[in-house]
């Protein structure tokens, strides 16, 4: 297997926030690979930087071998990006929209796989509509459409299910899963984090521009294995000391992280003795927003450390 | 050459689709700028010989090629780049110098169909003569592709409307209002024959003016190295800007 995307102790700064800060990551052929982070930790950046919409200060980033600055013909055209932001031409038909953005990539005489998407993302009856009179999704699925018309062996989504309906997520998924393995790369930036553990065989946590986690999402989910047992006490009972510093308060509930099933009889029977009475309890299998919450939360201490 | 060859064609798709704002309102523009002046001064005036309003017929061609080849890349580069769809023309592996042609031969066209629609629709009123039609389709285009790069300037420059609004109504009205359409600077006061002889506009009009009468106030030469100076200059500014990615890749 080859490497897709190189990169390399990438920097970006914009005016005084350092958007990027060194980052570094290896994609390979084939992978699934997912980009999270919150809000402003440099996602967006880092894929504009890929794409040649920025250019990185320090640093290097390869498509398939090729430098996106001194080569970015080649790199362009093994790329394609669905922006987040949801733009569009006003002037133009979907069906113009696709054949003028295959031009662009020097395609002529793309209609057959025009077709080909459009029947997958559920457009067809949309060909000849104007861009402005499409709906939100429908403009989303253009956007898709759009990255795909010069079958880019690198495919980017960033944040293509936003404010997305629940059918069109579905279907989008299924198209691009297929993409992915029929050969392509997919690189994914999403807020749903249930999506990127069902999706991607991979995983890199962004934080205020650094990689804070990398590894298989098997992995991931592993080293933050385990149980929470959260529960709702009767008032007017609450909490003793000791008892709630080992919780976290979420939603009225306290939650328990445990270490496994054994730990359940301890605490229920610590509880009995401070006289709790329980109202509501649930033991949850952690997922993937547990471990994104703890990588986060141990990033922002070693980084508190380090000053 | 494909890529070049689409931006062009999307190019001219997107004002043609919008041709009764792009095209017929400027025609209309130029048709009731020569109803009012010939009404009032072609009893009264004569330049170069040429009743007045075969003289401005030129002028106001030339005058409509010009302002519309500016508004066609300026408006065209700040309606993507406030809408965002600008991602789609930077995404592909189009060059530079792809992106630059294609923008300003797309002005050059736009200037062209408006120049010839203005001089279709004067003709009823004065048939002006054709002494050197090479002269004319040399400053057309030339005009044309002068303010197309100069408009992408000013296109990827502003961020706001109203900030292209700004240059277009102080800077390309102004150069181009005063630069001899509606007079021969040889009327004008000596100072004031002096100030038009620095702007650029004035050789543009006066050499396509020479095209049809074979009179001119300066040259048509030197208009021509004036022109295709002021052409070489501002192209190359603009690649440069695009070069460096100003504004357009952060």
């Amino acid at each position: 297997m080859g490497v897709a995307v190189a990169i390399d102790r990438v920097e970006k700064r914009f005016a005084a926030v350092q958007a990027l800060a060194g980052v570094s990551l290896r994609i390979d052929e084939g992978e699934f690979f997912g980009l999270l982070g919150p809000n402003g930790a440099g996602k967006t950046t880092l894929i504009s930087c890929l794409a040649g919409l920025s250019r990185p200060d320090a640093g290097s980033l390869a498509v398939l071998g090729h430098d996106v600055v001194r080569d970015y013909r080649a790199a362009r055209r093994l790329l394609g990006v669905v922006p987040q932001e949801l733009v569009f031409d006003p002037f133009f038909s979907v069906r113009e929209t696709l054949r003028i953005q295959s031009g662009y990539f020097g395609i002529r005489n793309n209609d057959d796989w025009i077709d080909e998407i459009l029947a997958n993302l559920d457009l067809v009856a949309k060909a000849d509509t104007n861009m402005r009179r499409l709906s939100g999704g429908m403009k989303r699925r253009v956007l898709v459409a759009q990255a795909l018309v010069h079958k880019p062996p690198v495919i980017v989504l960033d944040e293509p299910t936003a404010g997305v309906d629940v059918e069109l997520r579905q279907g989008l998924w299924q198209f691009v899963r297929r993409l992915n393995r029929d050969g392509h790369t997919v690189i994914l930036t999403t807020h749903y984090l249930e999506e990127a553990e069902s999706l991607c065989g991979r995983i890199a946590m962004l934080k205020q521009g650094r990689v804070v986690a990398l590894d298989s999402t098997a992995n991931l989910l592993a080293r933050f294995a385990g149980q929470t047992l959260s529960l709702r006490l009767a008032p007017p009972a609450a909490l003793p000391r000791h008892l709630a510093v080992q919780a976290t308060r979420v939603d009225g509930y306290w939650a328990f992280p445990l270490a496994g099933a054994r730990e359940v009889e301890r605490l229920l029977a610590e509880l009995r003795q401070a006289g709790c009475v329980i109202d509501e309890l649930r033991l949850t299998q952690s997922d993937l927003e547990d471990v994104f919450l703890g990588v986060m939360h141990n990033a922002a201490d070693s980084q508190s450390n380090d000053r | 050459m494909t890529g070049f060859r689409t931006l062009l064609y999307k190019e001219v798709l997107r004002f043609w689709k919008v041709s009764f704002q792009t095209i017929a309102a400027p025609v209309l523009t130029a048709l009731l700028y020569l109803l009012i002046f010939a009404h009032v001064l072609e009893a009264h005036v004569q330049v170069h010989g040429v009743p007045y309003t075969a003289f401005l017929i030129p002028g106001l061609v030339m005058m409509s090629a010009l302002q519309n080849a500016f508004a066609n890349s300026s408006s065209s580069l700040i309606q993507s780049k406030v809408t965002g769809s600008v991602v789609f023309v930077l995404l592909p592996p189009i060059s530079y110098g792809e992106f630059f042609l294609a923008y300003v031969v797309a002005a050059m066209l736009r200037g062209l169909m408006v120049g010839t629609g203005v001089l279709l629709a004067t003709i009823w009123f004065a048939v002006p003569a054709v002494e050197a039609p090479l002269w004319i389709l040399v400053f057309i285009l030339f005009g044309g592709g002068i303010m197309g790069a100069l408009g992408m300037i000013a296109g990827i420059w502003a961020d706001k409307f109203d900030q292209l609004a700004g240059f277009q109504n102080f800077l390309i009205m102004p150069l181009t209002m005063l630069s001899g359409v509606f007079y021969s600077i040889h009327s004008l006061p000596g100072f004031w024959q002096q100030v038009s002889h620095f702007n650029p506009v004035f050789y543009m009009i006066d050499g396509f003016r020479y095209g049809f009468f074979g009179v001119s106030d300066v040259p048509p030469e030197t208009s021509l190295a004036v022109v295709g100076s002021s052409f070489a200059l501002v192209s190359a500014a603009t690649l440069l800007l695009l070069r460096s990615g100003y504004k357009l890749r952060s």
